[in-house]
């Protein structure tokens, strides 16, 4: 699938959190997603980029341009180098959290992307990737 | 580190937020406005977010607190100017908002904390 235009930013304190919102804006809106999915996909990066920071100790983000066929997106990909996530299932279930947080940020990622995967093994982090298209 | 201003108006407390806020700013929003409620004896906190592009989990925790402890403290807390793409983007986050009261504008979300206010007075009224 071609890629575009690629950003790749740290995640290493919560101004870079908010720094990741404003490169995902650029680059949704700039892919030619409308008002909402672009507020989806800014949304759902927030989340991430804050999970990677509280309980990944920090990590990156690759956020790309994609098109495919007809159709333009945008795609995230947040990896951390953190204690992983022992059972996915249960961190994807709203309200689960290890930490203090209301734990709606994984599954409401997920809610708020057209794509959305993860991996994550213990001991050594967790890489998940998101995308949100034009309809 | 910078703060985000909070205004005094009758016997309301006003925040307009205007920057996309870090969490640790959101977390200094949220004490101020504590301290404020208390030191001014404020009945109501009117927060503007219609320059917000989004309210993710922290933000929108921050704002669900801020209307708990205000309730607590005697004043009543109105959101008002949420973007519609916001509102449909909280939703399918998973958060509703439940505890917080909104209003479409400033003026509207005024018109809320000044019927509690007067209803208030009318009720001590009643009782002389």
């Amino acid at each position: 699938m071609p890629t575009e235009r690629t950003e790749r930013l740290d995640i290493r304190s919560s101004d870079d959190v908010v720094k990741v919102r404003q490169q995902t804006r650029v680059l949704a809106a700039h892919a030619g997603l409308s008002l909402v999915d672009q507020t989806k996909i800014i949304t759902a990066a927030s989340e991430l980029a804050r999970n990677a920071l509280d309980y990944g100790g920090g990590g990156e983000v690759l956020i790309e341009v994609l098109h495919d066929g007809g159709r333009r997106g945008v795609r995230l990909i947040f990896e951390d180098k953190g204690q992983g996530i022992p059972d996915i299932q249960a961190a994807l279930k709203d309200g689960f959290t290890t930490g203090t947080g209301l734990g709606l940020g994984l599954g409401g990622a997920r809610r708020l992307s057209n794509e959305f995967s993860i991996e994550s093994a213990v001991g050594k982090g967790t890489k998940i990737a998101i995308a949100r298209w034009t309809a | 580190m910078d703060r985000i201003p909070i205004l005094k108006l009758g016997n309301a407390l006003l925040v307009t937020i205007q920057v996309d806020m870090h969490d640790r700013l959101a977390t200094a929003l949220e004490q101020d406005l504590t301290d404020k409620i208390v030191t001014l004896g404020a009945k109501g906190v009117l927060i503007d977010i219609s320059a917000l592009e989004i309210v993710d989990s922290f933000i929108g925790r921050m704002l669900d607190n801020i209307a708990a402890v205000s309730r607590i403290l005697d004043a009543d807390t109105v959101v008002v100017g949420m973007r519609p793409a916001v509102a449909i983007t909280l939703v399918e986050l998973g958060l509703s908002l439940s505890g917080v009261k909104t209003a479409l504008n400033v003026e509207r979300g005024m018109a809320l904390i000044s019927q509690k206010a007067e209803a208030e007075d009318g009720h001590a009224d009643g009782e002389d």
